[in-house]
């Protein structure tokens, strides 16, 4: 599913993004590191975009080729959400995929981002997953059921929040909610 | 009394779960079923969910170690190996040459044990039970050999921050050596039984099938998407430990047949295959060994308190027996315990893909087909089959007798 496209290294990678997006790309670092006794290495990508243009870049990963998506993890960072998509391309020959760490922060005040299901469908677990846990309201997601927390568990209380929805008041509380 | 009976055809109901004998932890399915066919499926999950990620981010890193140790049993190696790769990457702690190749050696002792008692439950599933008391007998030489290596058989505690607890040393050689011979001497019985037999060929073949399109876009991970011929193993994709070291390639069931299919059959070739290539990487890795020390810093406290210090994230990924896992952490440079800790197991990766590979298949498949993907989840204690109107329960020996009663179907 390479899309006919000539596979790029991070460096490369970095620039197929900047070229692009130019000052969307908030920051884009790579990260190398070596293992093993003939000190090969493997490369992590991080990269920092604004809100506005996350579905493109999506869009414009997917025209490079298909990628896998491990798992999206997002951190409560107080008046912001920071949702980091661990993307891996180049996969398929040895020692040559990257990793590509794809953060963007949303306002705790509206806690929302387009899905991605249309473009990588395998998304939907951890998206589901981000719903509940974290409060984030994904737009367009096609199933908008709780994935491991169970039916009657309390509204409006997430479980990796820091602030005030998060789970502290709710355990030392739990006659309040009859658990 | 005989009135003829109505003919309408209706789909209806069938719920599997939460508890299942395909199934070693918890989960739950339910089936839209037509007469004896599959149409539909849908999977609910949480019901062991024990809020390990959250428990960790108020634990400190050494703590973590061995709670991620307990998230499964049988991948009691890889889960806290990816934790401690997403710290050491975090922090840029760097990692004795010795303990990379130890770091195989046990990742690759966990594969075999968990590849055969997969091969065990999946024989069990088709109601070929001496084959699981043969391989469950292969497998328990190599949790002798694990008890030997690290103390314990399952819980190993034996990584840690920039390193790993124990050496092998010259005494542990020969024990290694006559495990991996009599592995080896063994193998062919169990290649044979797996992929000669007619009832296995006859259960497992075009059964259960995941495309290659299919694999790749519900984002599969492990043998399940190898077995759809997409070449994803990061062991192979990646350096990470000495596994840049070894040579390793891609399984892919075109390697023994020469085509893709991606039924259970294939999986089973992956699997199989799979357990014969890590007998070659411990012996790859035992003979290339270097010597040095095991840790790069031994005192925990200092540790900690660079930790603490440090701010920063790291992701750390490796190649469970079932597939991809990934831990994410991210530490504020002021707490000794992460900011964020995301944990991804192989089986979060591989529910999507059970949606394709179940549709058009028959109720007594479903044993099959759920094992096929190695799910990290449990084990069924009944069914409950909903029709419009009556209620009746199928429990756990039913449905496999349902099972079962298809083997014997077949080889009449």
């Amino acid at each position: 599913m390479n899309n006919g496209k000539k596979e790029l290294d991070a460096e490369g990678l970095v620039k197929y993004f900047k070229d692009e997006f130019k000052t969307k790309i908030n920051s884009a670092e790579i990260k190398k590191r070596q293992t093993g006794s003939k000190k090969k290495e493997f490369v992590n990508i991080w990269m920092k975009i604004d809100k506005s243009i996350f579905k493109d870049v999506i869009k414009h990963l997917c025209e490079y080729q298909f990628p896998h998506l491990a798992v999206v993890s997002c951190s409560d960072l107080g008046k912001t959400i920071e949702l980091i998509y661990h993307f891996s391309v180049n996969f398929g020959v040895r020692l040559n995929e990257i990793s590509l760490n794809i953060a963007v922060e949303i306002p705790k005040s509206k806690p929302e981002i387009e899905t991605i299901c249309d473009y990588v469908p395998g998304a939907l677990i951890t998206e589901r997953e981000k719903q509940e846990m974290m409060g984030v309201k994904i737009i367009g997601i096609p199933d908008t059921r709780r994935l491991f927390l169970p039916d009657d568990f309390p509204e409006n209380v997430y479980p990796w929040r820091k602030d005030e929805k998060g789970m502290e008041k709710m355990i030392r509380n739990l006659h309040e909610v009859k658990k | 009394m005989t009135e003829k009976k109505q003919t309408t055809k209706t789909t209806y109901q069938l719920p599997i779960g939460p508890i299942h004998p395909a199934l070693k932890e918890p989960v739950m399915f339910e089936f839209e079923i037509d007469g004896e066919r599959i149409i539909d499926v849908d999977v609910q999950l949480g019901h062991v969910h024990r809020a390990i990620e959250w428990t960790g981010m108020r634990r400190n890193p050494i703590q973590i170690i061995y709670l991620a140790e307990r998230i499964c049993g049988i991948c009691s190696f890889v889960h806290p190996f990816a934790f401690v790769r997403a710290v050491e990457n975090a922090c840029e702690i760097e990692v004795p040459e010795r303990a990379d190749y130890l770091r195989v050696v046990h990742g690759e002792l966990e594969r075999i044990c968990s590849h055969m008692l997969w091969a065990g439950v999946a024989a069990h599933e088709v109601g070929f039970d001496s084959v699981l008391f043969l391989t469950w007998e292969m497998r328990e030489k190599v949790l002798d050999l694990t008890e030997y290596l690290t103390g314990n058989r399952v819980t190993k505690a034996i990584l840690t921050i920039g390193g790993i607890r124990r050496d092998i040393t010259k005494d542990h050689i020969p024990k290694i050596k006559e495990t991996m011979d009599y592995l080896k001497n063994n193998f062919e019985k169990l290649r044979k039984i797996y992929l000669d037999d007619k009832t296995f060929k006859l259960r497992s073949q075009d059964c259960g099938i995941l495309t290659y399109e299919d694999a790749l876009k519900l984002c599969a991970v492990g043998p399940t998407t190898r077995a759809s011929g997409v070449k994803k193993d990061v062991r192979v994709d990646q350096a990470y430990a000495a596994y840049s070291d070894l040579d390793i390639d891609y399984i892919t069931p075109d390697v023994l047949t020469g085509e893709v299919n991606g039924d259970v059959y294939d999986r089973i070739i992956v699997r199989l295959l799979e357990v014969k290539q890590s007998i070659d990487l411990i012996e790859q890795a035992i003979d290339k060994m270097p010597a040095g020390d095991l840790v790069s810093e031994p005192k925990i406290p200092k540790l900690l308190n660079y930790i603490k210090k440090t701010a920063g994230e790291g992701i750390g990924r490796d190649e469970a027996p079932r597939g991809e896992v990934i831990h994410y952490v991210k530490f504020d440079g002021e707490h000794e315990e992460p900011y964020t800790w995301k944990v991804r197991a192989s089986t979060y990766n591989n529910i999507l893909p059970w949606i394709p590979m179940l549709k058009g298949e028959q109720i007594a498949d479903i044993p099959i087909v759920a094992a096929s993907t190695d799910p990290c989840m449990s084990c069924t204690n009944r069914v409950a089959v909903v029709d419009k109107n009556k209620k009746y329960e199928l429990d756990k020996e039913q449905l496999h007798q349902l099972s079962v009663k298809k083997t014997l179907g077949l080889m009449k």
